[in-house]
């Protein structure tokens, strides 16, 4: 049995199987429109180089994405992506420029890069405990307790420089901590780094999401909260690790960011979080949770990776750009609604 | 007279056809019976009078006239108006805001004539309700009084009542009935679909039998016997699961001491609860609403926060939450299976073994085949009725829902099973194979608690009924001491020792 959960049953009868087809395959049918369209309308769109730079860009959105939907799935939603990928390349920067300063000593610990990497992504983890926190032990909702984090985790991003960007983040040899830009810049096999990662994280959320208890859970509190808990789930666990997944993958954007920039900036990641719930939502989860796919939303980060960047290479205004990402967004919802008015609609 | 008719109504969902060409009269000033097992179609014919639901084919003809209800409102517009078998309420307003939800007209609303209003209608329904109160503050079975308080209102002439009474206590039924009688009395034309047989013998005029979608039987009440509705709703004889004594000697698997809960108003929902539960015994709870019978269960598996000790095995389980007791062995099948039971989004399978994930999985994956076969063997020993289980929950019927939701706790092999309302929106042949599944579980030595505020289910599922009244058992009865009179005297509180006759 694939006991589940992910797709929505597929309708048994014939009589409009076609159409509850295309509105099921919906998010692959808008992907292949915008390729199509681009490859016509924008000069030099279909190109390794252009792609590859799109898959980066679609990186950073589908790995927030990635640990939106675990939130998204449970029925919650976390604000703070786009914070603490900010407040994660402060903290790689300052341990890369600054080094751990231990003042009663008098001296200063430059941590190797993996270590950068550990405790940047360890920080992330711990915005993410805090959300968790908050919202299974003091009873905050989500999008309050997410939405505080939004704030605290930006303030801190500024006061971690005073506002200033942390530059030129490719480590002294003498300090034991070059490196850092082959996380964002570096290459495998011809393939960006950044592409690597979302590929790996794309695959095992997939496994988890699909084939472990941890996810079957995310999915059933998703469901009926009230029944997990009385079904011997331990809701407040699950639910404070979907929070942590999240953080952790928020600090891994703002390591490749600020490696890809080789300079951290505390304004790095504002309003990512709004392009993570986009695609979670482009690729069908819903909101209230228990619906939705990891592969969904790495075909809705690459919806807008592409419409953006295919816009950016055609020359539409910024401000058009943002006029039709919203309106894809909401179409995408309201198709969203229209399958869901099917599927209910050919049982009782 | 004839006041709606429905003819060879076809309702096709998909593929699959709930009603094939249904036949159905309301007389007027009568109560109408529907009866069947679920899935049988009663709710769909019910939906498409209602205007619910558009017929697939047929006709309805209202005083004659053929008419087209096409929506809630056509229906309302013509005088039919339907309380649904679950709730439809909001429980974020009070009592009066929900009967006068959707009615109210342009412009400012006038609270103090729907609050009096309300208050008229409670008074008919002598209940002590405040219209004020919030819906979500009040008990299911009250719930279930503003649902019928809000389709009066609507003074219908036909009234639908889709298993009104699965939440109320005897008293409540009574009032109900009475209220039924006063309507037939102006000619409302009733319909009345339940799963209480006894009920409906006694309410009834006319009773229509639906079997698989189809017209079974119809008959005046006087006429027909309760082998003669068994044999038409099942299509063959069916068999009440008999209780026999048990071992009295068995050891004592769950032991609850001194239990107690208590109430925002300080009074108590568990008044001071001692309670022994033998392997392999089959222990009934009988009560009226209110009197704690939910909330000892949902205490015993964490799910409240009550004091006192409770054992299973002998070992204290104080401080666990409800997953170390799940755990443990304890597990319990909740009353509100919509809300608290089920997982919409989930297939049947999913449903099934999400209590037993981790015993399936194999260096953190889950395995398909260990799940998938454990699940085929509990829908086989359940008697789901299933075509697979990768369908949705929500295509099965209630009956077969109840029996996924008592499979997923029997998966991880528990020590006790509760099962708070085992027969609540149940239909009989689905509520036979639960008692008869609850019966061989139990001659393996699992113990059974379960809930009813059916005194028959009391009487011949459990080797012991408890009773409790306000928060207290006030009785432990054998099943031949278990009879009606000793049933409702100590559910209404009247100690033990003054029931017998001295």
């Amino acid at each position: 049995m694939s006991a589940t959960t992910q797709t929505t049953p597929a309708p048994s009868d014939t009589k409009g199987g076609v159409l509850s087809l295309i509105l099921q395959l919906r998010t692959y049918i808008a992907l292949i429109a915008v390729l199509a369209f681009f490859s016509f309308a924008a000069p030099n769109f279909l190109s390794v180089a252009s792609f590859t730079i799109m898959l980066q860009h679609i990186a950073i959105i589908a790995i927030l994405g990635i640990g939106m939907s675990f939130v998204i799935l449970t029925g919650g939603i976390d604000l703070s992506v786009g914070s603490t990928a900010g407040l994660a390349g402060m903290v790689a920067g300052m341990l890369i420029l600054n080094g751990i300063v231990l003042e009663p000593l008098g001296i200063v610990i430059y941590p190797s890069i993996p270590l950068v990497i550990a405790i940047t992504l360890a920080v992330g983890a711990l915005v993410g405990l805090i959300n968790g926190a908050l919202i299974t032990r003091f009873g905050v909702a989500p999008f309050i307790a997410t939405l505080g984090m939004l704030y605290v985790a930006r303030g801190s991003a500024l006061l971690s420089s005073n506002g200033t960007t942390f530059p030129n983040l490719v480590g002294t040899a003498a300090h034991g901590n070059t490196g850092f830009p082959f996380l964002g810049a570096g290459q495998l096999l011809g393939v960006p780094v950044p592409i690597w990662l979302m590929i790996v994280i794309a695959a095992v959320a997939m496994g988890v999401a699909g084939r472990t208890a941890f996810g079957r859970y995310v999915y059933a509190i998703g469901g009926s909260e009230r029944a997990a808990t009385l079904a011997g789930v331990r809701v407040n666990k699950v639910k404070t690790l979907v929070y942590i997944i999240s953080g952790l993958c928020a600090a891994l954007v703002g390591l490749i960011i600020s490696s890809q920039l080789v300079s951290a900036h505390p304004a790095t990641g504002e309003t990512l979080e709004l392009s993570a719930i986009a695609a979670v939502v482009l690729g069908g989860a819903s909101l209230s949770g228990g619906r939705g796919t990891i592969l969904g939303t790495l075909i809705g980060a690459c919806v807008i990776g592409v419409l953006s960047d295919g816009m950016i290479m055609m020359g539409v205004s910024e401000f058009w750009q943002m006029v039709i990402k919203g309106s894809v967004i909401v179409a995408a919802v309201v198709l969203d609604q229209i399958q869901k008015r099917f599927i209910t609609g050919a049982r009782s | 007279m004839t006041l709606l008719r429905a003819e060879t109504i076809v309702k096709r969902y998909g593929a699959t056809e709930a009603l094939k060409g249904v036949d159905f009269d309301v007389h007027a000033g009568a109560v109408n019976v529907l009866i069947g097992e679920n899935g049988a179609g009663k709710s769909t014919l019910m939906k498409i009078l209602a205007g619910v639901e558009t017929p697939t084919s047929g006709r309805l003809l209202l005083d004659g006239k053929a008419v087209r209800i096409g929506s809630v409102k056509d229906a309302a517009a013509h005088g039919i108006s339907i309380v649904h078998q679950e709730l439809n309420l909001c429980p974020n307003l009070s009592v009066s805001e929900n009967i006068f939800l959707g009615r109210q007209n342009a412009g400012l609303i006038d609270r103090r004539s729907e609050r009096a209003e309300t208050a008229a209608l409670m008074k008919r329904l002598e209940q002590d309700i405040d219209p004020d109160t919030l819906v979500g503050d009040l008990r299911i079975g009250q719930q279930q009084i503003v649902e019928i308080a809000r389709a009066l209102s609507d003074k219908a002439r036909v009234l639908i009542l889709d298993e009104p009474t699965s939440a109320l206590s005897p008293t409540e039924v009574e009032v109900l009935f009475r209220i039924i009688r006063d309507l037939k009395s102006v000619g409302t034309g009733i319909v009345y679909i339940s799963h209480r047989l006894e009920e409906l013998l006694r309410i009834g005029d006319h009773i229509t039998i639906l079997r698989d979608g189809s017209w079974q039987a119809t008959a005046p009440v006087a006429e027909v016997s309760m082998p003669w509705i068994v044999r038409h709703m099942l299509g063959h004889d069916g068999q009440a699961a008999v209780a026999t004594s048990r071992d009295t000697t068995a050891a004592t698997v769950l032991s609850v001491r001194d239990l107690r809960l208590t109430r925002p108003d300080g009074g108590y929902s568990l008044d001071h609860v001692d309670l022994d539960i033998k392997a392999g015994e089959i222990v009934g709870i009988y009560g009226l609403l209110g009197a704690g019978r939910s909330e000892l269960l949902e205490s015993l598996v964490g799910a409240c926060p009550a004091r006192g000790t409770v054992r299973l095995d002998g070992k204290d389980l104080a401080g666990l939450n409800v997953s170390a007791r799940v755990e443990r062995g304890l597990c319990l099948v909740p009353e509100d299976r919509k809300a608290e039971g089920l997982f919409p989004n989930l297939s049947v399978g999913g449903n099934l073994g999400l209590s037993s994930l981790v015993k399936f999985s194999r260096l953190g994956l889950i395995s398909e085949t260990a799940a998938g076969r454990a699940i085929a063997a509990m829908i086989g020993l359940m008697g789901v009725k299933t075509a697979s289980p990768d369908l949705s929950i929500g295509a099965l019927s209630g009956g077969n829902q109840q029996k996924v939701v008592i499979g997923r706790c029997l998966m991880p092999g528990p020590r006790v099973l509760l099962i708070d309302e085992p027969g609540r929106g149940v239909d009989i042949g689905a509520r036979h194979d639960i008692f008869a599944r609850m019966r061989t579980l139990a001659e393996g030595g699992m113990s059974v608690v379960f809930t009813t505020s059916d005194m028959a289910e009391a009487q011949t599922g459990a080797d012991r009924v408890l009773v409790m009244a306000r928060g207290r058992i006030t009785a432990d009865l054998s099943p031949s001491e278990a009879t009606e009179a000793a049933l409702i005297a100590a559910a209404n509180g009247v100690p033990e020792s003054e029931m017998s006759p001295a």
